[in-house]
């Protein structure tokens, strides 16, 4: 009997250890590691290197950052031709792109919000640019807006607003990368054709989660279609479309790969982003120093924009 | 101010008859109750009087005018939701004007007949606020202000209490009769509470799997049910109902009277031998469970009576009930439906 129930203690006794599972602070730190970790090798310290070699004479030849000039590199890049235009033609792309993004993804989820027949068909077209390889899909829109074969430029030549004595010009084509605001919007193009799927399901899934009553009511109340859109809907989304615009700047403004493969900045300048520049500076031009300075100049603008729309949405929510 | 006409209305979704044939009047300025179980129709019906569904079949008359294909916003037609509904990003007093803007009315009369609304519904010192801060009583009355701020020509109401507390259901019951009695708007008010629709209502329309069992006062419904179905779902307890020589026999558990030893019965009073069950007290009267004996199956049934004649019941014994012949309601055995005369 006393055998037993020492017995019995020891087994209750061995079960009742608590393991790591049970205590909070250590395993909330045990899986919260990978993320910080992940953030600290692949985000922190780029970042302090970038900011490091921004303050530094190094190039390609001579990688040291010990060769520490202050901000010099910083004064020397904006008195670049290029800075200004690039600075100015990345603003013009990103925000052109995410007042299209949201327009288009209103519009869209506002269609796919409403039950019609062959819906999934939509759905699908509308989703396929997202499962499209972006380098795929930049030789699509190399050809898509190329200077001779573009047939784009062949439809809008056989209605006849394309050509001699017509609306866009005696030529015979656009010549989309080879001129400056042609140029611009064929990339403000590719960036909204690229970002329109996820922009539409975000917004899809915050148009669905507003309560169906409140469209009734808006109808009975004697509102239409658009006293709806403009009043209850968009009002109601504006959290949602403050977070795609956000996800879409960020994307855009950061991005070099379309303006790498279609006009690659040219001609001169005139299509140049500041990425792209950073990029040629730093890697092409062997310039490390100068190209970490143009990438950093991007970042208090990126933060600004990043703290203002999250500002906005917590208003929003909580106004 | 209007009257409303129903004419023939059924309601089909894939092939299942939602709305049955309705055929129903509502006369200008009337507080009509809509009352049914959950599925009988009665929201369909209503939905397709704000606008929001459009009949299969039949017209819908608001005024003389016909809407059936109008949409809601030509109706001029206000509706209390279940949820309220309230814009949730609009202040109160934005939600009140939200109507009168929809019409385009100027700003300063605008503003005058939030004024107005917000202070009949003694909204005022909330129209500032947003919905999320308002309680369940006082969204109720913001949506109340909206409907009426534009002077409807009928109030739809879609169960508006039932998100309620219990205790400020009963008062604003209250209130909502009022504002009805004041604007003298009509008004259609759905409900699956008969204690709301018995106690609010002019007249109630009883409905059943998309039809309307009955019309009438809630003095009608309650003392001439039309069938089986109105007499079991008005009133708490409801009427008890037994089979009797082929017919259904019903009676009111308060028209339930104990016959005591020796006593003379009145002359052709039904006698019922029963085994009581059960003997609540309620306060002012005692209610009874009893089974009827006799026959093939157990009838349950429910009585109220006063403490003279609860006093002459012990649980578990056999009583006599007794309930005199004007309260009894006959009907027909497989229809369910009333029939006219007892027919000895």
């Amino acid at each position: 009997m006393a055998a037993t129930e020492s017995a019995m203690r020891r087994g209750s006794a061995g079960q009742r250890r608590a393991g790591v599972g049970d205590r909070g602070g250590p395993l909330g730190g045990l899986m919260l590691a990978p993320a910080v970790i992940y953030i600290v090798a692949l985000v922190g310290v780029p970042f302090v290197m970038a900011i490091a070699l921004s303050l530094s004479s190094a190039t390609i030849g001579n990688p040291s950052i010990h060769g520490f000039i202050g901000l010099q590199n910083y004064f020397t890049v904006v008195h670049e031709a290029a800075f200004p235009i690039a600075l100015r033609n990345s603003v013009i792309v990103t925000i052109a792109t995410l007042v299209l993004v949201v327009i288009l993804a209103t519009a869209e989820s506002e269609l796919l919000a409403r039950d019609f027949r062959g819906k999934w068909f939509w759905q699908i077209l509308i989703i396929l640019p997202w499962a499209m390889p972006v380098s795929l899909a930049a030789v699509n829109w190399l050809w898509l807006l190329d200077s001779e074969f573009s047939p784009v430029d062949w439809i809008l030549r056989q209605i006849g607003v394309l050509g001699p004595g017509s609306l866009l010009g005696p030529a015979g084509h656009l010549y989309y990368y080879g001129r400056e605001g042609v140029g611009l919007a064929a990339m403000t193009a590719i960036n909204v054709w690229r970002l329109l799927p996820l922009g539409t399901i975000i917004v899809l899934a915050g148009r669905t989660a507003i309560p169906h009553d409140i469209y009734e009511q808006a109808q009975v109340d004697g509102a239409g279609f658009f006293r709806v859109l403009f009043r209850i809907t968009v009002p109601a989304l504006a959290p949602i479309l403050v977070v795609v615009a956000v996800f879409a700047a960020l994307v855009v403004f950061g991005d070099m790969a379309i303006v790498a493969i279609t006009t690659h900045g040219g001609p001169g300048y005139s299509t140049q982003l500041l990425p792209y520049w950073a990029y040629l500076k730093g890697i092409e031009g062997g310039a490390l120093g100068e190209g970490a300075a143009v990438a950093l100049y991007m970042f208090p603008i990126l933060l600004a924009a990043a703290i203002l729309a999250l500002r906005m949405a917590y208003r929003s929510e909580n106004g | 101010m209007a009257t409303l006409e129903l004419r023939g209305i059924e309601k089909h979704y894939a092939g299942v008859h939602a709305v049955d044939g309705i055929d129903l009047k509502v006369r200008d300025g009337e507080f009509l109750a809509i009352l049914g179980p959950s599925g009988c129709g009665k929201s369909t019906t209503m939905r397709m009087i704000a606008g929001l569904e459009m009949p299969t079949i039949g017209d819908i008359l608001i005024g003389d005018e016909v809407v059936t294909r109008l949409p809601p916003r030509l109706r001029n037609v206000s509706m209390v939701f279940q949820s309220y509904a309230l814009y949730p990003h609009m202040s109160v007093a934005e939600n009140i004007a939200f109507p009168l803007k929809a019409a385009h009315m100027p700003r300063a009369e605008r503003e005058q007949k939030v004024a107005w609304a917000a202070k009949l519904m003694g909204v005022e010192p909330l129209l500032k606020r947003r919905p999320a801060r308002l309680s369940g009583g006082e969204k109720q009355k913001v949506a109340l202000a909206r409907a009426l701020v534009r002077a409807p020509t009928l109030f739809i109401f879609d169960e508006p209490l039932s998100s309620l507390d219990a205790q400020v259901r009963a008062m604003a019951r209250g209130e909502l009769r009022q504002l009805h009695d004041r604007t003298g708007i009509t008004t259609v008010y759905v409900t699956h509470d008969q204690i709301e629709a018995m106690g609010m209502g002019d007249r109630i329309a009883v409905m059943k799997s998309g039809q309307v069992r009955q019309l009438g006062t809630p003095q009608e419904l309650y003392s001439n049910p039309a069938d089986t179905f109105v007499a079991s779902f008005l009133g708490t307890p409801p009427m008890n109902l037994l089979k009797r020589d082929g017919r259904i026999v019903g009676f009111r558990p308060e028209c339930v009277r104990v016959a005591h030893a020796g006593a003379a019965m009145a002359d052709g009073a039904f006698r019922l031998e029963v085994k009581v069950i059960e003997v609540e007290f309620l306060g002012a009267d005692w209610q009874v469970y009893a089974h009827a004996e006799g026959g093939s199956e157990i009838h349950k049934l429910l009585a109220r009576v006063n403490s003279g004649d609860a006093a002459a019941l012990k649980v578990g014994e056999s009583a006599q009930f007794t309930v005199a012949p004007a309260d009894l309601r006959y009907f027909d055995a497989t229809t369910g439906k009333r029939i006219e005369h007892g027919g000895n």
